[in-house]
């Protein structure tokens, strides 16, 4: 199927959503409306809500707080999974004496930090950080820890006959397999830094996607909350395909990322 | 005068400890000689611990007994007078043909701009000049074991050991590989352990071919020189008198050991 194709198929199964959506709310079958608006909102309210937002510029906010703590949870998250990930791979009996607790911990909700965040670090965007930076961590983390453990003892042998000292075999086998590991993870754990931060601020804040969502769904402003969720799907998207194309730069040797681009 | 010898297996015995606390004794007493600028091949039955022979040569496994001199010393560690080419994949996935094998020179501290034009000479020189810019899963597993080559002999080791370098390859692709390791060995006669389990290959490429027996415990039962003429082509070679005679011979030998192997793989998975 050709590229223009299946957008074009693509912009229809939207079409066809948003049309039945707004038939079901206005239109009655059988003498009563199923999708009742007040429950559904319906998609020309939504947009309106949504083209408010913009032309006021208020939504410019939400939207640099909600990347702030996303880009900042996702870059301690990462760098202290790759750390942490580093270490406990290369220490088998740090890793073995920690294992039971980093399973506990990674076990737990993170929503019931939510709270706690917010206490230690107040309603700022550090409380969402920190939330994000707890979803992050263990997915970098243990991809890290996997990737270093599983490099192909071929290739290690091979960096040993080679004549790599550990420092050497640091550099240029374990690294980048960790490496790899930790970018196949990339769209994970890009999405759950959002998450995190979108969740921290829905719990308690005074601005970000979250606060606005969390605000129209006080007032039962359904339309607000519809339109507060595509922000942040449209949000989303744009962050994915920038890690698609940052991907696409950085595992060029990989087959699986070549074969699917 | 005598050459000195490269490698040097003195009665080494290769033990494993089992998971459940039993030893298996993979090779047992194993007594082989490499003179410097000679081609040996080890053949054997599969299974028969002809690479783990190899990885003791290489330092990579501590034989459990008995020694390895490497021209004359003790090995203690890994064999640095060696290259090794491996039998799996072993090039760095994440670097280019070019940078793998720049990297064998990089390691001992040579600039990076001084390695990468010998690198890419090295490229050429096993026939892949004009792919110095692919990663290794975009070239064949020809092309791979090219590279490989070119990476460990770019820092010219004074010994090669080979574990079945060409096993994975088709049969054509094998017999061009062969002759263009024999026209590199050609070039300056580095002493060479290869271990296959193809006789002919064996023969056709080596000086000397060592056959084992089937393991467990398998040692070496034969030793016999090739006296064909060099520099052999491998696709001629076959075609000698000499080439068939010895093949038989050896072929005697080698086929007991073959099915013995072959018996007692099938009674360990009827074992199982």
């Amino acid at each position: 199927m050709s590229r223009a194709m299946l957008l074009a198929l693509q912009v229809l199964v939207a079409i066809v959503c948003i049309a039945l959506w707004q038939l079901l709310s206005s239109v009655p079958v059988l003498g009563k409306i199923l999708l009742p608006p007040f429950f559904f909102s319906n998609p020309v309210d939504v947009f309106d809500q949504i083209v408010k937002w913009f032309v006021s510029g208020v939504i410019w906010k939400h939207l640099w707080i909600t990347l702030v703590e996303s880009i900042l949870a996702f870059v301690i998250g990462s760098l202290g999974g790759v750390l942490i990930g580093f270490w406990f791979a290369r220490q088998p009996l740090v890793a073995a004496v920690f294992d039971p607790y980093v399973k506990m911990v990674n076990a737990l909700p993170r929503v019931v930090l939510a709270p706690i965040f917010a206490l230690w670090l107040g309603l700022g965007i550090w409380s969402k950080v920190a939330l994000g930076v707890t979803l992050v961590f263990f997915i970098v983390f243990f991809n890290v820890y996997q990737g270093v453990k599983e490099v192909s003892r071929t290739v290690l042998d091979n960096g040993r006959m080679l004549g790599m000292s550990e420092g050497q075999l640091m550099r240029h086998v374990y690294w980048p397999s960790a490496l790899s590991w930790m970018f196949s993870s990339l769209h994970t754990s890009v999405g759950f830094a959002v998450v995190g931060a979108v969740v921290g601020e829905y719990l308690g804040s005074a601005a970000g996607l979250g606060y606005l969502i969390q605000q129209a769904e006080g007032v039962f402003d359904v339309a607000g909350v519809f339109a507060g969720m595509f922000v942040l799907s449209a949000f989303v998207i744009l962050i994915d395909m920038g890690v698609t194309l940052v991907e696409r730069r950085l595992l060029v040797w990989r087959p699986t990322v070549d074969g699917r681009g | 005068m005598t050459t000195p010898t490269a490698v040097a297996l003195e009665d080494a015995k290769v033990a494993f400890r089992l998971g459940d606390g039993r030893v298996y004794t993979a090779v047992e007493k194993a007594h082989l000689t490499v003179a410097q600028g000679e081609f040996v091949a080890i053949v054997g039955p599969t299974g028969c611990g002809k690479s783990t022979l190899l990885n003791v040569a290489a330092g990579l496994l501590k034989p459990a007994a008995g020694g390895v001199r490497i021209f004359d010393r003790p090995l203690a560690g890994l064999n640095r007078d060696a290259g090794y080419l491996f039998q799996a994949d072993a090039l760095f996935p994440w670097k280019t043909a070019l940078d793998n094998v720049a990297i064998g020179l990089e390691i001992k501290g040579t600039p990076r701009a001084e390695a990468l034009p010998l690198a890419q000479k090295w490229l050429t020189s096993v026939g892949l000049g004009a792919f110095a810019g692919r990663y290794p899963h975009m070239l064949s597993g020809g092309q791979r074991k090219r590279v490989a080559l070119a990476q460990v002999l770019i820092r010219d080791p004074k010994i090669l050991l080979m574990d079945e370098p060409f096993g994975p390859l088709d049969a054509q692709t094998r017999q061009v590989m062969g002759n263009l390791l024999l026209d590199l060995w050609n070039a300056d006669r580095k002493a060479v352990l290869f271990v296959t389990h193809d006789l002919e290959e064996a023969i056709a490429l080596a000086d000397r071919v060592v056959i084992m027996s089937a393991g467990p415990s398998s040692r070496i039962i034969g030793d016999w020189r090739v006296n064909l003429q060099r520099p052999r082509d491998i696709f001629e070679v076959r075609l000698d008198k000499e080439f068939h005679a010895l093949h038989r011979e050896i072929w005697s030998v080698l086929k007991d050991e073959v099915m013995k192997g072959y018996a007692q793989s099938t009674h360990a998975a009827e074992a199982v």
